[in-house]
């Protein structure tokens, strides 16, 4: 039963889903509606999972002075802050107010938006050196990806005059052809996977996701 | 070590400080660059240009701040154009980080539009956007393919109530308004997977023009889309911006970040050249 239950319920969602998607009616509209509730109910307990995950890993940290535990408790002041502002305690008692809220606005301009920033803007350091030291006309594919990668990387640069139009041209024949196919192909073989996969699990044939007991 | 063998190993810091210290310099010393337009993003430019005082567009604003710096120049372009125009926008957000972003935007935009300004010719009054009437912001909700193909039966299913809490019936912008067959393009704007989505569950489904803005890295993924006619225009990076931005003679934080871009990519392209002299340099030595 342990196992029965769920691959049934698998079943009978996938079938009702699929069904849903191709039949556009009233009925179907609310049987979209009344599912999509269930899956953000689910959620909301998987999202409280997911706190009190985090809460107790931290508290631990701290309590057990483990190695850099300080950033846990930045991580659990930020944490209980943005709480406490996403919710508008002072107007009205847990009304979500988010990003009306004067300090949790603040805090997501000002805290969040920089520290993001800044470290997606790292990338591009780890991206010159990686190219730096990736790049070497090694072999003859070697050498056309690293032809490639200069002709898309100069494509608009204004300083060859004009070379410019060339290399544009040639940019987008790389993009639209080469590139395209290869992409075209892989988008293709994805979505076959995928299409064999829900089947497989929606058949009960793939039963990875129960687990092992 | 010789000459040719230190030019293949350069200490990896070299590289940082000296890419850091061109997008210092050329972040301080202002000059222009020059930027050619891509037709796939005069398409996109095109479209909205031509469409009707009042007409409805939709746009999503599927990105985190970690995109913030190739994204938002799309956003800011795209949406004063449309305003300037007195188009009607329906926003989302549908990644996490996401209404903190259009928030941001619709703030900043109105606050542009608030003064008068020429455009191609064109001079737009001053006025004031307001919510219910110019926009409205459907915010957040988790599971995009699922926001996605609910939006396209119907809005009020995903979102009975705006970001506010306001109910979408009681908005004099949702009168009438049903799903996307209402809206005259979808503009997605992202730096997340959610693109595929806006792919599968809602071009492909509800079939409605879509033309996307994208981080530089994606760009290249999307080009069969593009190709096979399911994406009518895209936005790749800050170069996309930038060209949106020139279209729209809108110039903004694009136009301005493309001599950073520029030169830092002819730093890239200088250390890849001195490896590779090294390399084969080197190699040549060893085999003889």
């Amino acid at each position: 039963m342990k196992r029965q239950i769920p691959l049934a319920l698998v079943f009978i969602f996938g079938v009702i889903l699929i069904i849903q998607y191709f039949v556009p009616h009233e009925k179907s509209e609310w049987i979209f509606e009344f599912l999509m509730d269930w899956i953000y109910i689910i959620g909301i307990f998987a999202l409280a999972l997911g706190i009190w995950s985090l809460i107790r890993v931290s508290w631990d940290k701290i309590r057990l002075r483990r190695e850099n535990w300080q950033y846990s408790v930045v991580a659990l002041l930020g944490l209980t802050a943005m709480i406490f502002f996403g919710f508008d305690y002072f107007r009205n008692f847990f009304n979500a107010a988010g990003l009306q809220n004067f300090m949790f606005r603040h805090f997501f301009d000002y805290v969040m938006i920089p520290i993001q920033s800044t470290m997606f803007s790292l990338l591009a350091f780890f991206i010159a050196s990686a190219s730096y030291r990736a790049f070497r006309a090694r072999s003859l594919l070697a050498s056309l990806l690293l032809l490639a990668a200069l002709i898309v990387m100069i494509r608009f640069n204004p300083y060859f005059g004009p070379l410019t139009a060339y290399l544009e041209q040639t940019a987008s024949w790389l993009l639209n052809v080469p590139n395209l196919a290869a992409k075209r192909a892989i988008v293709i073989g994805v979505g076959l996977g995928i299409v064999a996969t829900a089947l497989k699990v929606i058949l009960g044939i793939e039963r990875a996701y129960l687990g092992k007991d | 070590m010789n000459i040719f063998e230190r030019m293949m190993s350069v200490d990896r810091r070299w590289v940082f400080l000296f890419l850091a210290l061109v997008c210092v310099i050329t972040y301080k010393v202002d000059f222009p660059v020059e930027v050619r337009v891509t037709e796939e993003v005069r398409k996109i430019h095109n479209f909205i240009d031509t469409l009707k005082p009042g007409d409805y567009i939709f746009v999503a604003i599927d990105y985190d701040p970690n995109s913030l710096a190739e994204l938002h120049p799309m956003t800011y372009a795209i949406v004063e154009q449309a305003w300037r125009k007195n188009l009607k926008i329906v926003f989302t957000a549908l990644s996490q980080n996401g209404p903190g972003m259009a928030d941001q935007a619709i703030r900043d935009i109105s606050d542009s539009l608030r003064l008068p300004k020429t455009y191609n010719g064109v001079t737009y009054p001053a006025r004031d956007i307001v919510n219910g009437i110019d926009y409205i912001f459907l915010g957040y909700k988790p599971y995009p393919a699922l926001v996605i193909a609910g939006m396209g039966q119907n809005f009020r299913l995903p979102f009975p109530t705006d970001y506010y809490g306001t109910p979408l019936d009681s908005l004099p912008m949702m009168r009438g308004i049903q799903n996307y067959n209402q809206m005259k393009c979808v503009v997605d704007i992202s730096g997340t997977s959610g693109i595929d989505m806006w792919i599968a569950y809602g071009q492909t489904r509800y079939g409605f023009p879509l033309a996307l803005g994208l981080t530089g890295v994606m760009a290249a993924d999307y080009y069969p889309y593009l190709n096979s006619g399911q994406v009518f225009g895209m936005m790749g990076g800050i170069l996309g911006a930038a060209q949106y931005e020139k279209l729209a003679q809108n110039p903004g934080n694009a136009l301005d970040m493309m001599r950073i871009q520029l030169y830092a990519h002819m730093v890239i392209i200088l250390f890849i050249i001195i490896g590779n002299i090294g390399f084969l340099v080197s190699r040549r030595a060893k085999n003889q």
